[in-house]
């Protein structure tokens, strides 16, 4: 009877288009846009990602993200360096700066003082130029994405000059960064030369940044150090957290995308629902007939489960399969620089297209189950 | 409630029993008793015909008879079995073994085509698809129409679509095959032709055939002749009254 079922969809090619289009729309809107929601999100943790060798952060104990911070004395430093378990600690500094262009625009970017000594804060890779290059002086590393807002693409930005808060400086390389959330500029550059090109008040320094010994928690050493110091330490899976919470507490973006994934649902359950009501309809003789004839309810809804396991996988796939080639054809445009699916995400929009099939096919189905046999007579 | 108690008890050879058979149907605040107490024998090997004015409750009656509307009193048996005492489930099993069916507008499923819609009962009682599609052309070759077996029902004239929908009936080999109005939509032709088959195809020793039907051009085909006025049985023959 299932191949029956099967066929009775099939055949009618309108309606099983009509439903294919209905789950597969609904999977790629609620799939693309939860994809892009938690990619963007998890921008608010990207300073954090840049440096996965920091396992603690120590920072004043008002800051809440890379971001939003406030500045330590620079003795912050050596009374993180002597609570056990700290294996090492950099100084680490970030803060706002504006960078005059070839055109004379003002044009604001985020500069970041790595370590002089080991160069930790940089990240790991570099698209272009290698890590010691910051040795020169005035020196400047750029992150990639930051590149495409400066120059035209495809550009090779290395030995442009640059005035940055009136100090000259020159871009010597290009690190692969994941972009952060306002993916605006970010120059790095040794921690020393940080401190003339943001000139300011007498604490600059940021973070401290951690690695922890060998055999040390990293959670237990955090709590450690604000025990000894006074300062607020997070893990860096903490610290992420609190960018992506910071992200989503004070946009609009959940908000956002949720009305978007529940239009995509609601588009689902509208088109499907309409369409799944209308092709039980015009089957509903034959249904009845089949009834008469002796097919039990059971079976009936066996048929119509079969259809809307058929209509839901297919749809399923394809709106999958849109979503992937969605991602894909935008890998190379730098505001989707490093988006991936996180698994959960597909797992969500089967979960969205299970129940749409499950609420319209019980809706569909009741019809079917309330016809009376008797009514093939009539 | 019928003096079911009373009734006459049934003959080990009768294939359909009806005893008190009543029926009421709701329509707002009014219930219409439509059937008014039907004692009824049918045997084996018998083509019967139900006849009667509109309204009468033919419809009804034979709905009851093959299993597929409760009568509100009464018992029905067939070959035996008190169907309405079966469970929802039960009864559906004994019509998919037992009754084949010819509906007025055949109910051919579009999608599949002729020899599968012909195979539907052997596969809904679970017949390897191939092995019921065989025995469903046998049946369109003996009704002349093996030819178009592989076509859909829309890609068939009207005649053909019938001869699928008897072959339907027909190939499980029920032991009671009901039609209502199976000549209704023919021309006078067609309509005898469609009657000589069903004497000819489903006919058979252990098997009754009942039809409804208005149609005075055929009633020579019958070997009874059941007239229903006003849900009550009037005639009982082997001809039409003459005042018909
Ligand atoms: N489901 C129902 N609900 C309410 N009344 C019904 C129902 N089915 C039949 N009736 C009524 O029962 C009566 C007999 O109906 P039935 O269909 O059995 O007549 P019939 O003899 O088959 O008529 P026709 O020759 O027009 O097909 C009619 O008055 C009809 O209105
Ligand atoms: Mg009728």
């Amino acid at each position: 009877m299932v191949w029956i079922a099967i066929r009775m969809l099939t055949g009618d090619a309108t309606k099983f288009y009509g439903l294919l289009f209905g789950i597969a729309f609904s999977t790629l809107l609620i799939t693309q846009q939860l994809t892009i929601f938690v990619n963007l999100i998890e921008r608010g943790a990207s300073g954090v990602y840049n440096v996965p060798s920091a396992d603690v952060w120590v920072m004043d104990p008002v800051s809440r993200t890379t971001d939003v911070n406030l500045p330590m004395p620079s003795t912050a430093l050596d009374r993180v360096r002597s609570v056990p378990g700290v294996e090492w600690a950099v100084p680490h500094l970030r803060a706002a700066a504006s960078v005059r262009t070839k055109e004379g625009d003002l044009e604001g970017v985020s500069v970041i003082g790595v370590d002089d000594a080991t160069l930790i804060g940089l990240p790991r890779r570099m698209a272009s130029g290698s890590t010691n290059v910051l040795e020169r002086p005035d020196a400047v590393v750029i992150d990639d994405v930051g590149t495409t807002r400066f120059f035209p693409e495809g550009y090779d930005p290395v030995g442009e000059r640059l005035e940055l808060n009136d100090q000259r400086a020159v871009i010597m390389g290009v690190a692969d960064a994941i972009p952060s959330f306002t993916s605006q500029v970010t120059l790095y550059t040794r921690y020393s030369r940080a401190l003339n090109f943001v000139p300011g008040t007498r604490n600059r320094l940021s973070f401290v940044l951690v690695g922890a010994a060998p055999n040390i928690d990293a959670k237990a050493l955090a709590t450690r150090i604000t025990e000894e110091t006074g300062l607020r330490a997070r893990t860096r899976d903490e610290f992420a957290r609190d960018g992506i919470d910071f992200i989503i507490e004070n946009t609009g973006i959940p908000l956002n995308f949720g009305i978007t994934v529940m239009l995509g649902f609601l588009v689902g359950v509208a088109i499907v629902g309409l369409t799944f009501s209308l092709f039980i309809r015009d089957n509903i003789k034959q249904f009845g007939a089949l009834k008469a004839i002796g097919v039990n309810n059971a079976k009936i809804r066996k048929m119509v489960a079969a259809q809307a396991a058929m209509v839901g996988s297919i749809g399923y796939g394809l709106g999958v399969l849109g979503t992937v080639a969605f991602i894909w054809s935008f890998s190379s445009n730098p505001t989707f620089k490093g988006f991936y699916i996180p698994w959960q995400v597909p797992l969500i929009s089967l979960a969205a297209v299970t129940l749409i099939l499950t609420l319209t096919g019980w809706i569909a189905l009741r019809n079917v189950l309330k016809t009376e046999p008797a009514a093939v007579f009539r | 409630m019928s003096n079911v108690a009373l009734a006459a008890p049934v003959d080990a050879a009768t294939a359909i029993a009806t005893r008190g058979v009543v029926r009421d149907f709701t329509a707002g605040q009014q219930t219409i008793r439509v059937l008014h107490g039907i004692d009824l024998d049918i045997r084996a090997g018998e083509l019967t015909y139900l006849v009667g004015e509109s309204g009468s409750g033919k419809t009804t009656l034979i709905s009851i008879m093959c299993g597929i509307l409760w009568p509100t009193e009464g018992e029905v048996r067939l070959f035996g079995t008190d169907i309405y005492k079966l469970s929802d489930n039960e009864l559906v099993d004994f019509r998919l073994r037992n009754v084949g069916f010819i509906f007025q507008q055949y109910n051919l499923i579009p999608a599949i085509d002729a020899a599968s819609n012909a195979a539907v009962p052997l596969i809904a009682q679970g017949v390897d698809r191939g092995e019921a599609r065989a025995r469903a052309i046998e049946l369109l070759a003996a009704l002349n129409i093996a030819d178009q077996a592989d076509k859909l029902p829309s890609q068939l004239s009207g005649g053909q679509q019938q001869r699928v929908a008897i072959a339907r009936a027909l190939v499980h080999q029920p032991r009671l095959i009901v039609c209502d109005e199976p000549t209704a939509a023919l021309d006078a032709r067609s309509g005898r032709r469609v009657m000589d088959l069903l004497r000819e195809v489903a006919l058979a020793d252990d098997r009754s055939v009942i039809i409804v039907t208005h149609d005075n051009r055929i009633f020579d085909l019958a070997d009874r002749i059941l007239v229903l006025e006003d849900g009550r049985i009037t005639h009982d023959g082997r001809d039409l009254p003459k005042d018909h």
